[in-house]
């Protein structure tokens, strides 16, 4: 039983450390806060995959009672360590990435064209703004076809990744 | 047909897809983005622990000043090369007359005084990959010379009206040089240019970098100004590539081009002042800094951040007649020697390096520099007091890689100006500079050289992008100190496992390296861990070694070389007076020797000897160091490509 706790606790004490360097990137002036605005980028960079809607719960969660624009360590901390505790917002698994191309490629083409993608992700679900669109497709894009090979891509996110 | 529903499939499953995609992607973006954060603070701290490492060799400097009667016949000869480098300057006209234009040269052949068809033939030269021909590089730094020699300490400007563009380091990217001067127009009466320092080194292109701005400077001295930084030092450029540059492409005529270039540095003025208002200098300031006293002093007898300044030899000669009980050089007699000397006093001296070596911090305060080992931190409140003193407003400076080019800081009276895109690899930052419009706030204009990879097939990408990633380097680091880590890690590993605790293993990590970085998250990169979350801590060494240029040789010797190698060659760069790129066995011996002791390095000088004969493959007697160094690398088990 007490080695159970001395494990739990050793596993909190490494998610803490862990969670501190991740915070530590985004603060600028070493003051432990950081812009609201890079909360997201944060959580993202711990592995966790939230939506955009439960980011905005998520930001509630941890800001002052009066909102300063800016989010200090000591609130982030224990809601972050939940999250990983409870493996919430886990990424979904390659395959069901790639099911999802796929039904968007309904004529199963192997890919999207620049046009179909820009118009499925600046226009529904959580829609990209202009500069996530760029992004994205200026390491998506095949330029020879102007198309996105999506199994390619996503081997080479993966890749990317490890 | 509607292209977001296919009439078989509910319309859930397309937006439920759609939201599966945008989620992945941002999750995806956000890593990379922090990895990219990370790695720019990984190179930056390394690059700092390195000129730390540099600039301590003014120490050894220093000792061998301290030590010069103690030293052997021998060694004195060594230590009066490595101390005395100024050699005659031969005259203008007699060099001239030795570099012969071959028919053959289509580039382009000034004629001073040089007019903007210069800029642009000088232009459209390095745009093919030419080089300026030795002969007009050293028209061009004698001309440079005989111009700054009439420059104040601090270029003054007055705007006018007019608009003044400031760039920041560029560090021999000429891509970068050329894409501001296609945005931003060349310069001209009306398109005011401000230089700021660290033109040279670390990249591929710095002399051309360096020809494209003197020869603006010289077609329109009153519209380019140019302010000197910590790079523009010949000592450095030893360390970080531009002498190697030279050599390589201007062969026997390098060394003569080095020696003008050394005196043109230090010609620079250190400085520019616009409208009485914004200080712009290439590292920053110190709670001493002093402008008035700053523009006194003879600029000119700054030749090297490693050259130590005089009152710290009068000291040190001082002690050594102290120790032979003879009678002792008074304090009011050094001062009196400082000023006619050909140095400057210790005070000026730092002065200098503050202005090109601070970095500014949010904490309060002054204190000294530790990671790159010169100048200061200064805080907002020293930014405060030094900008009232001398009524200005704004502090421009450079000096430190951003990811977007430039930073504000101290409530906006500091602001960090960087134009080297890609400075670190591959799209690691942007570089960016600012447009001064009369009457408005200051602009700032940022761009990013294209990332060669996204041209290329989405296959060939990532393998692409593992080499020279910070893993890589950190890797390098961390087998060059092999015998250390190992120890400290078999100190801690009491059971004898071969693992440890993830928390040690960092623990190790910093305190052996001496890099305050982000081990646990660097951990899956560097080490494998096993189910237990426990690190097998040798496992770092398993895919690297670094390469034995002769087998019989100890491991620990090898790594060793390889651990100092970068300070071996700048040493060896020193004694090679004549830059032939060969040095003697025995100046070899004697300057590790010197070396090793200096730094209480362990070794074996017996095997290290035994080393270096062997490696004389031709038997003269001489080793070209430059291709024993090249010797030690590091060989990465997924890598089959030689380094550069």
């Amino acid at each position: 039983m007490a080695d159970d706790r001395d494990r739990e606790e050793a596993v909190v004490a490494e998610f803490h450390k862990k969670i501190k360097e991740a915070f530590e990137v985004f603060d600028h002036d070493s003051n432990n806060t950081v812009d609201v605005r890079e909360i997201g980028t944060i959580m993202r960079s711990l592995g966790c995959c939230p939506s955009e809607g439960e980011l905005h719960d998520l930001i509630a969660e941890v800001e002052d009672e009066e909102p300063t624009g800016y989010i200090r360590f000591e609130k982030f901390l224990p809601v972050m360590t939940e999250i990983l505790l409870e493996r919430r917002y886990r990424p979904v698994p390659e395959d069901v990435l790639l099911h999802a191309f796929e039904v968007l490629d309904s004529a199963k083409r192997g890919f999207l064209t620049k046009e179909e993608l820009i118009k499925y992700m600046t226009e529904e679900g959580e829609p990209f703004s202009q500069e996530e669109m760029e992004e994205m497709l200026s390491a998506a894009i095949d330029p020879d076809s102007n198309s996105i090979h999506y199994r390619d891509y996503i081997t080479m996110m993966v890749i990317d990744e490890h | 047909p509607d292209l977001y529903h296919s009439s078989t499939k509910p319309r859930d499953a397309g937006t439920g897809a759609i939201v599966i995609i945008q989620k992945w992607y941002r999750g995806y973006s956000s890593r990379l983005k922090a990895r990219q954060l990370r790695a720019l603070s990984i190179f930056q701290s390394i690059e700092y622990a390195d000129e730390q490492c540099q600039l301590q060799l003014s120490t050894l400097f220093s000792f061998m000043l301290e030590n010069y009667t103690d030293i052997c016949q021998a060694d004195s000869e060594l230590v009066h090369r490595f101390l005395l480098s100024q050699q005659h300057l031969r005259e203008r006209q007699n060099f001239e007359e030795l570099i012969g234009v071959s028919q053959s040269y289509t580039g382009p052949q000034l004629n001073f005084p040089l007019t903007f068809i210069d800029i642009d033939y000088v232009l459209q030269h390095f745009m093919k990959n030419q080089i300026l021909h030795a002969r007009y590089v050293t028209e061009v730094l004698f001309e440079m010379k005989k111009m700054l020699m009439r420059k104040p300490n601090f270029n003054r400007i007055k705007s006018h009206g007019r608009d003044i563009t400031i760039c920041g380091d560029l560090h021999g990217n000429l891509t970068d040089l050329f894409l501001i001067f296609h945005k931003n127009g060349i310069p001209s009466h009306n398109n005011l240019y401000i230089f700021n320092g660290d033109f040279v080194d670390r990249g591929k292109n710095s002399m051309e970098v360096l020809m494209t701005l003197f020869v603006s400077f010289l077609t329109c001295p009153d519209y380019v100004h140019l302010n000197r930084g910590n790079h523009e030092d010949s000592m450095m450029n030893l360390r970080y590539g531009f002498t190697k540059e030279i050599l390589h492409k201007y062969k026997i005529y390098g060394a003569q081009i080095l020696k003008t270039l050394e005196e043109v540095y230090t010609w620079l003025p250190i400085g520019t002042i616009i409208d009485n208002e914004i200080l712009v200098v290439h590292g920053g300031i110190s709670e001493s800094t002093d402008l008035n006293l700053l523009q006194r002093i003879d600029r000119h007898k700054m030749s090297s951040v490693l050259i130590p300044p005089v009152e710290i030899r009068d000291q040190a000669t001082k002690s050594k007649e102290n120790k032979t009980g003879e009678s002792a050089t008074t304090p009011e007699r050094s001062k009196a020697n400082a000023s006619s000397s050909d140095h400057l006093s210790k005070h000026e001296w730092e002065q200098v390096v503050d202005i090109l070596w601070s970095d500014p911090r949010t904490k309060n305060g002054c204190y000294p520099n530790t990671c790159r080992g010169g100048g200061c931190y200064f805080g907002p409140d020293i930014t405060a007091k030094i900008l009232s003193k001398h009524c200005l407003k704004l502090l421009i400076r450079s000096h430190e890689c951003k990811p977007e080019g430039y930073d504000i800081c101290h409530n906006g009276k500091v602001v960090t100006i960087f134009s080297a895109s890609n400075y670190y690899k591959e799209d690691s930052n942007r570089g960016a500079y600012i447009r001064l419009y009369a009457g408005t706030v200051p602009q700032f204009y940022q761009f990013q050289t294209t990332s060669e990879t996204c041209l290329k097939p989405l296959c060939e990408r990532c393998v692409y992008s593992k080499k020279n990633s910070e893993h890589w380097v950190l890797k390098e680091r961390i087998i060059s100190q092999k015998t250390d880590l190992t120890h400290a890690f078999q100190l801690q590993d009491h059971g004898k496992s071969g693992k440890l605790s993830q928390g040690q293993w960092a623990l190790c990590m910093e305190s052996v390296l001496g890099l305050q970085l982000p081990w646990r998250t660097l951990r899956p990169h560097l080490v494998n861990t096993d189910n237990d979350g426990n690190v097998d801590y040798l496992s770092s060494f398993q895919d690297v070694h670094i390469k034995k240029p002769v087998q019989e040789v100890q491991s620990t010797v090898i790594e060793t070389l390889y651990k100092y190698r970068s300070n071996l060659e700048f040493l060896f760069n020193i004694i090679d007076s004549d830059q032939s790129g060969l040095i003697s066995i025995e100046e070899f011996c004697e300057t590790w020797k010197i070396f090793s002791s200096h730094y209480g390095v362990p070794s074996d000088d017996a095997q290290i000897e035994e080393l270096v004969k062997k490696m004389d493959f031709n038997k003269d007697g001489s080793i070209d160091f430059n291709e024993f160094l090249k010797a030690f690398y590091v060989v990465h088990k997924h890598d089959t490509l030689k380094p550069d």
